[in-house]
């Protein structure tokens, strides 16, 4: 299985650029690796860290957060607070066990339909590199993550 | 909660999804294997959004009593709205529908079959599993404010305030020199016809100055822009003229009597002089000039007043400030332009050190009848008329080190100006093109007259232009040196006269622009439309429209015909006297807020307010734009956002996975 391993990857959009620049990748016929599938949020800043927890806890073996560049969000600056939680995130996961390389972050207009392509496909590479992430959910460490599911994360 | 009963459509977009994605195998397994998480019936057909297509989730919805609908076809930003009305008109909310895209993120950007049918299925389970938990919503209706801001003078923005105006609704124009006409005022003739730029652009200028519903502000810029669609405030800043315009008749005579000669570099391409005082031109759109406090004798060494002391009526206020002026608009055209490429950039062309090399807006200038020549075309001296011009198409553009894309004026500008310069002075012209584009009405015929006029055409990239002769021939010339790539030799053509056609370039600050209306630019930096081909002049952003050249380069037709465009956007929204905004918006649960005011500052639309007697925060729906970053924020999950719920979104997680299919499987097996 590891010979021909196909990482999942979970990948957030905002509506505005980094989703459109996947359309655009779409629109040009610009090919990438089919690992990713894609969410789509109003903005990254409606990404709740518990997402990416529940990405993989549900057997993601990586996930990419993307959104406009700084300055560019269409809801004025609510990118940097996707950056902000991002960082705070990406040291989270270390904490777990979960290697850092496995959460990328990636800001895409809605004209860098190539740039998203591209990137998509080394993201793909690096997780493939890292192997399955593994997470077993009859476990009890990720039988805690599991409760995420329920969304009640106490405060 | 009750057992939803789901169906799924899955479309073959031609052979766009279905080349790529097994569609019949894909509907199969959606309604095998999803069947346990409530899906009744999964079909395919060929287009889902043909009128047959959506007739056929209509009738489902109606005689299989459907409560849910999931769509696998093309992006949601193309066909959203299609399937959501489809639904509204069965009788099912049309928010229970998820449109989930395996075209744009599927079967165009993969090549192996049985991997896209999978990713296919696997995006179909998540749009399952989301639509499970969507909640009926209806759209919020806000009133539409009726005024229009149209930023930019030029063609493109006077044709769209005037459209505006003239059908009854208020108008507010901003213009950053003092007076409106743009680049188009600058030019002598227009290509094919050779009108007179002046006689039909002065007239419109005269139109939008005069019109009861256009209220002009030039030497004005705007500062910020708050808001979102029908409900925009903008902050002006109206540059002191220095003239108080309500004592001022326009009579000129400030401008005569100035001392002060300044290089008029924007109006006249540095060919002409302006006095300090001025309008840019006679024809100016508002006849009030403004003084240039850079050159101003006053400003600068505080004496002079010379203006001040012949103005008959007393106009000239040298105290006068800056002003700050704030509009209620309801929706924004930006029809800012662009900038000439400057050709000092490519130094092999001689530009700037080559005396008789000209940049094409220096040649309109000295074509025009008003321009610093009288139209007569000289050489820079200023007296000698050239007996050979060399035309150097695409300066600038369709070159990687400079600009990829193709000005697409630039051709039949130079084929204009080898007719004036034949027509004015007889002199020889070659015209140094790499393709010759003539592709609009009466274009290629203007192309076939100048061949039959004689101008010499030479296919083929300038290298170089220089003053270095090698023969006799050559001395006191201009010599082109350039490939005829039709006969693969090198000619060096010696020339008195370079013209060269530098291409259109974003405005310098597009980008600053674009980042103050909540837009975007593309790659080559122009102002980036909803949809290249199906909505030109719409952006991302609802209620802020582009038109003319800050969308792309363009000739006049094509930006009269975009400013006409946006206006009819305009007017068909105010039309609908109120806009429908998608109610994805965030609630607070009262009872689970603490009171902690997280949310309160991480709103950037000051939507989220605190109640202080009760201690808890509550949203503003009219405010709350949905971005859902409060949702996110709230430590105590009291934040919830429709659409976009957190359950929605981890159940797609969990669909997307196939998580919930996979014992599923197991049983199967």
């Amino acid at each position: 299985m590891t010979e021909s391993f196909e990482p999942i990857i979970i990948g957030f959009t905002c509506n505005w650029c980094s989703y459109r620049a996947a359309d655009m990748a779409g629109t040009a016929r610009i090919k990438y690796a089919p690992n990713v599938r894609l969410i789509r949020l109003m903005c990254s800043g409606r990404l709740d860290p518990t997402f990416i927890l529940k990405a993989f806890a549900d057997g993601a073996d990586g996930v990419l957060v993307s959104g406009c560049h700084p300055g560019d969000c269409h809801y004025v600056e609510q990118n940097y607070k996707t950056m902000r939680r991002f960082y705070l995130l990406k040291k989270l996961l270390t904490q777990m066990g979960i290697e850092p390389g496995r959460l990328k972050l990636l800001w895409a207009s809605a004209a860098e339909g190539q740039i998203f392509a591209d990137e998509i496909t080394k993201f793909t590479e690096e997780v493939r590199a890292l192997g399955p992430l593994n997470w077993n959910p009859e476990k009890g460490f990720v039988a805690e993550g599991h409760q995420i599911n329920h969304v009640e994360v106490p405060a | 909660m009750a057992k939803e009963r789901i169906g799924v459509y899955v479309c073959h977009c031609g052979t766009n999804i279905a080349g790529t994605v097994d569609v019949a195998e894909v509907s199969r397994w959606a309604g095998e294997v999803l069947k346990d998480r409530g899906v009744v019936i999964s079909r395919d057909y060929k287009f889902m959004c043909s009128s047959l297509g959506q007739e056929l989730i209509q009738k489902d919805i109606k005689e299989q009593g459907l409560t849910r609908v999931v769509v696998a076809a093309c992006s949601p930003h193309l066909h959203e709205a299609t399937f959501r009305n489809a639904c509204k008109e069965a009788g099912l909310n049309p928010y229970l529908s998820e449109l989930v895209s395996i075209r744009e993120q599927d079967s165009w950007v993969h090549t192996d079959k049985a991997v896209a049918t999978e990713k296919a299925k696997a995006i179909i389970s998540g749009g399952v599993e989301r639509v499970i938990w969507q909640t009926p919503l209806e759209p919020l209706k806000v009133p539409i404010n009726q005024t229009t801001l149209v930023v930019g003078g030029g063609i493109a923005g006077i044709q769209a305030a005037l459209e505006i105006a003239d059908a009854g609704l208020p108008v507010v124009m901003v213009e950053r020199e003092p007076s409106i006409g743009g680049h188009m005022a600058q030019f002598d003739k227009t290509f094919p016809t050779l009108d007179c730029s002046a006689c039909i652009l002065t007239p419109k200028m005269v139109q939008v100055g005069s019109h009861p519903n256009i209220k002009l502000l030039t030497y004005a810029e705007v500062t910020n822009v708050s808001g979102f669609v029908g409900n925009f405030q903008v902050t002006v800043k109206q540059k002191a003229r220095s003239v108080n315009i309500e004592d001022c008749t326009g009579c000129g005579i400030c401008q005569e009597k100035c001392p002060k000669k300044v290089i008029d570099d924007v109006f006249e391409a540095g060919l002409g002089y302006r006095k300090a005082i001025y309008t840019p031109f006679p024809q100016a759109v508002p006849k009030y000039p403004v003084i240039d406090r850079e050159n101003c004798t006053y400003y600068l060494k505080g004496t002079c007043k010379a203006c001040e002391k012949f103005c008959p009526t007393g106009a000239i206020n040298f105290a006068q400030e800056d002003e700050y002026l704030t509009f209620d608009v309801g929706q924004i055209i930006l029809a800012t332009g662009w900038d000439l490429f400057d050709a000092r950039r490519i130094p092999q062309y001689g530009y700037g050190r080559l005396a008789n090399v000209f940049t094409n807006l220096e040649f309109e200038r000295l074509t025009n009848a008003a321009g610093p020549t009288g139209g007569k075309v000289v050489l820079r001296d200023g007296v000698t008329v050239p007996k050979t011009v060399g035309i150097v198409h695409c300066v600038g553009s369709r070159d990687k080190n400079y600009n990829n894309y193709c000005s697409a004026i630039c051709c039949m500008q130079s084929l204009k100006f080898a007719h004036l310069v034949h027509e004015r002075t007889g002199a020889e012209v070659y015209n140094f093109y790499i393709d010759m584009r003539t592709p609009a009405k009466g274009y290629d015929e203007f192309y076939q007259r100048l061949l039959d006029e004689g101008t010499h055409f030479i296919r083929g990239k300038v290298a170089e232009i220089t003053d270095a002769a090698r023969e006799p021939g050559e001395e006191g010339k201009l010599i082109v040196q350039v490939e005829n790539t039709l006969i693969g030799k090198q000619m060096r053509i010696p020339v008195d006269m370079v013209i060269l056609s530098a291409g259109l370039e974003p405005r310098h600050d597009t980008k600053e622009v674009a980042h103050l209306f909540g837009i975007s630019c593309s790659a080559d930096g122009w102002l980036l439309e909803r949809h290249p081909k199906l909505d030109p002049v719409a952006t991302m952003t609802e209620g802020i429209l582009i038109a003319g050249c800050v969308q792309g380069p363009k000739d006049i037709p094509t930006s009269v015909a975009q400013g006409a465009a946006a206006a009819a956007r305009v007017v068909g929204k105010i039309q609908q006297k109120e806009i429908s905004m998608e109610p994805i918006k965030a609630s607070i649960n009262q009872d689970k807020c603490s009171g902690c005011r997280i949310c309160n500052n991480m709103c950037p639309f000051n939507a989220i307010f605190f109640i202080e007697d009760r201690m808890v925060s509550e949203v503003n729906p009219a405010l709350c734009q949905g971005c859902g970053t409060c949702v996110a924020a709230c430590p105590a999950g009291a934040i919830s956002g429709t659409v976009f719920s957190d359950q929605a979104i981890l159940a797609q997680i969990d669909g997307l996975l196939l998580k919930n299919v996979k014992p599923l499987e197991v049983v199967a097996g």
